[in-house]
């Protein structure tokens, strides 16, 4: 049985060892410029460093560039292409077809994660970023489990599953906390806006809370629960799913190692001993429940539900 | 590989000339919207099949009435586009290759599309039609538009976040079709990426179920050591992600010189005065324009007119630059229209002066109503006396699509509408 990858979040390089100790095996790193809602921010000599560390304890390095560009950045890609791959990152994550351009100009041995959030839904387009250079897609959250399922049968990419933690609803180009400030007359500081986690919107009708900040991409809206299926994965691995993320936004370090920790058991005494997951796999979820957060509840986010359109 | 940039225009005795026109795009949402679009003075008209379209409430067309719409459209030198434009996931893979034959089938000129998988499946099945990406791509530099000239689009849709300045860049550097919106209600999000409706109402918004959560009341807190701090007062109106419809009437002119290939119309939804009236104030202005662009001034009547049909403020949006709180709606989201449709013209009996119509809705002896259409200048009169089809004097006209007559000051044509001030 092939085991997963297990897929973090550092949000700084000091707690990359500390997940590595926890069973990591890859990591998603970047900067706002390039990338969308990390964890935390990377200048270029932190993502040589991560490479270091990584590469020293044979894990990987993945280098978020899914942004939506604008023409003004258009040219700086080139030159952050070209760093990642001198520093030899393990793969760069896009969304906007105008870096994988960018690849083939002055990376073209990058490996490239297809990951345009919300949009990769079928098995068929996720070949089709295959054929043109992408070696692994990043699936959608808003899918079932035998949609991710049915992918996996007929993906011709390796397949990336988000399995625990928040995930974003909405991003607008418009500054949307600050332009409701100026219509109320007050004024807000910047560092406000974007303290991670801190602002949300509340939505009396469905007694939700949904976390909102706001950067240089603009506004994002995010779910209102973590996902959480470490009681789940089997069939996941069964199918043969190729990654597995953890995403640790807006969670403190302890959090996001004991959550790494606990997956880690998960895959590995499912892979070692279905009949012991099984067994194990409530007292898994119990541990994560007592160490999450009061206003964050847990669910399957779209494993199981049904959508409508 | 720089491109040279396409002339737009050229001086001749001293005066600009347009070469080229932009097409104006509008929306179909039903057969009887396609006529009225066309009649009124859109180009090219698009519109919803059955399936793999965004807008599952919308009336949608069955294949035998895109053929319908399709003959009308060529009689009046116009095209159909069929939006395909869902992010599919696999249950809509099969049946995708039958459908599309169908609309090759049907005539329409093209497709417009996101997913890459309704892309090649159109290339491979129904190679006869245009493909034009989807603004629900939010394409939004020119490295983007090059790569998808190079898989064989026709022409791209822009995101609604471009600025002109950014439009002008990717006109000089790809040689594509460009199309973008210039009037109608839009997402706030980044189009495509927004999964609010999934999250709140378990509607997928990418598969044209989005219930609109962005214009629903939501309030701001901070969470502060485990207390939740409200950002707002009591008086306060809540916070809302309601973006006020576009409106780029004034900047015609300017989308013009960028040599922009087709000027949208949002709105399968809307009804078919809003249509009309949408159509007809943008046909005026492209050809005033074009006509004789040193000498062209916006026309308040212009802008009065559109605003009879709106149900939002209107404001320019990214085109002009990045919308602040103005290009916002906090508290109220909508309002009723200044206007309402109130009937179309069926026929005119010359000799009488006596008009046919079909009621739209109530209207009786005394209102003051306004027709207008392509083929008659406008004017307002008072209704009098009106009589049913068996020439009976009614007291109103209080059944919808009844058919009704009266006298009109000024004679009328068949498909002129007739509107009532609310």
């Amino acid at each position: 049985m092939k085991k997963p990858e297990l897929l973090v979040t550092p949000s700084s390089v000091e707690e990359i060892p500390w997940l590595i100790d926890a069973g990591a095996d890859a990591f998603v790193v970047g900067e706002m410029e390039y990338g969308l809602r990390l964890a935390g921010e990377f200048t270029r000599d932190q993502v040589k460093e991560s490479v270091r560390l990584a590469h020293d304890s044979g894990k990987k390095i993945y280098v978020a560039m899914n942004g939506i560009f604008h023409n003004e950045k258009v040219d700086n890609l080139l030159d952050y292409m070209q760093f990642l791959n001198e520093v030899n990152v393990d793969a760069a994550l896009f969304g906007d077809p105008a870096v994988l351009i960018t690849a083939r100009e002055v990376a073209p041995n990058m490996k490239l994660h297809w990951n345009p959030e919300t949009t990769a839904t079928n098995w068929y387009t996720c070949n089709y970023w295959g054929r043109k250079g992408a070696k692994r897609a990043v699936l959608a959250r808003e899918l079932s489990m035998d949609e991710v399922i049915e992918i996996k049968e007929h993906a011709e990419v390796e397949i990336e599953v988000q399995i625990h933690g928040m995930t974003c609803m909405f991003q607008s180009k418009r500054r949307l906390i600050g332009n409701y400030f100026e219509f109320l007359g007050r004024k807000m500081e910047v560092r406000e806006k974007q303290e991670g986690g801190s602002l949300y919107l509340f939505d009396p009708e469905r007694n939700n809370r949904y976390p909102i900040f706001e950067d240089q991409n603009g506004t994002h809206i995010m779910s209102p629960k973590d996902i959480c299926i470490i009681d789940e994965l089997g069939d996941l691995i069964d199918a043969g799913i190729d990654s597995f993320k953890i995403d640790g936004i807006f969670k403190s370090v302890e959090y996001n190692v004991t959550v790494t920790e606990l997956y880690r058991k998960a895959i590995d005494m499912y892979v070692n001993d279905p009949e012991q997951y099984e067994q194990n796999k409530e007292a898994l979820l119990k541990e994560i429940e007592n160490i999450q957060p009061k206003d964050r509840p847990l669910d399957t986010g779209f494993f199981f539900k049904e959508t409508v359109y | 590989m720089p491109n040279h940039p396409q002339q737009m225009d050229y001086v001749e005795n001293r005066k600009r000339v347009i070469l080229k026109k932009p097409e104006l795009l509008a929306p179909a949402g039903n057969l009887e919207k396609l006529k009225i679009a066309i009649l009124y003075g859109a180009d090219a008209v698009y519109l919803g099949g059955q399936e793999y379209g965004l807008r599952s409430n919308a009336d949608n067309f069955s294949l035998e009435e895109m053929r319908e719409g399709v003959q009308f459209a060529k009689k009046h030198g116009a095209k159909i586009y069929v939006t395909t434009n869902i992010y599919a996931h696999n249950e809509n893979i099969p049946g995708l290759e039958e459908y599309l034959k169908g609309i090759e089938d049907a005539g329409v000129t093209g497709i417009i599309v996101a997913d890459p998988l309704i892309i090649e499946t159109c290339k491979r099945v129904a190679p006869s039609l245009e493909i034009h990406l989807s603004t629900q791509q939010s394409l939004s530099n020119w490295k983007a538009v090059q790569f998808w000239k190079e898989e064989g689009l026709d022409r791209v849709v822009l995101a609604r976040e471009m600025s002109a300045k950014e439009i002008r860049e990717i006109k000089e550097k790809v040689d594509i079709e460009i199309e973008t919106f210039i009037h109608g209600a839009m997402c706030i999000a980044y189009s495509g990426r927004c999964v609010l409706s999934n999250h709140m109402t378990a509607r997928d918004s990418n598969r044209g179920g989005c219930s609109q959560s962005c214009r629903w009341d939501y309030f701001l807190y901070r969470s502060e050591n485990g207390r939740d701090l409200p950002l707002f007062v009591e008086q306060d109106a809540p916070f809302s992600m309601s973006p006020k419809d576009l409106n780029l009437v004034r900047s015609i002119p300017k989308m013009i010189d960028l040599g922009i290939d087709s000027l949208k119309i949002e709105g399968r939804m809307k009804s078919i005065h809003y249509i009309a009236t949408v159509v007809s104030v943008y046909r005026k202005v492209i050809d005033a324009y074009c006509a004789d662009p040193d000498h062209f001034k916006i026309q308040p009547e212009w802008i009065y007119e559109l605003s009879k049909c709106a149900n939002r403020d209107t404001a320019p949006a990214f085109f002009e630059g990045v919308p602040g709180y103005k290009e916002q709606m906090f508290g109220t989201h909508s309002h009723k229209p200044s206007h309402e449709f109130a009937g179309m013209v069926l026929d005119y009996d010359e000799e009488r002066g006596i008009v046919t119509l079909q009621q739209r809705n109530y209207f009786r002896p005394g209102d003051k109503v306004e027709f207008f259409g392509p083929d008659i200048e406008q004017f307002s009169m008072e209704i009098g006396k009106i009589w049913d089809e068996e020439g009976n004097e009614i007291d109103a006209a209080r059944h919808p699509l009844q058919i009704v007559q009266f006298k009109t000051k000024i004679p009328v044509k068949r498909f002129n509408l007739m509107r009532k001030e609310i």
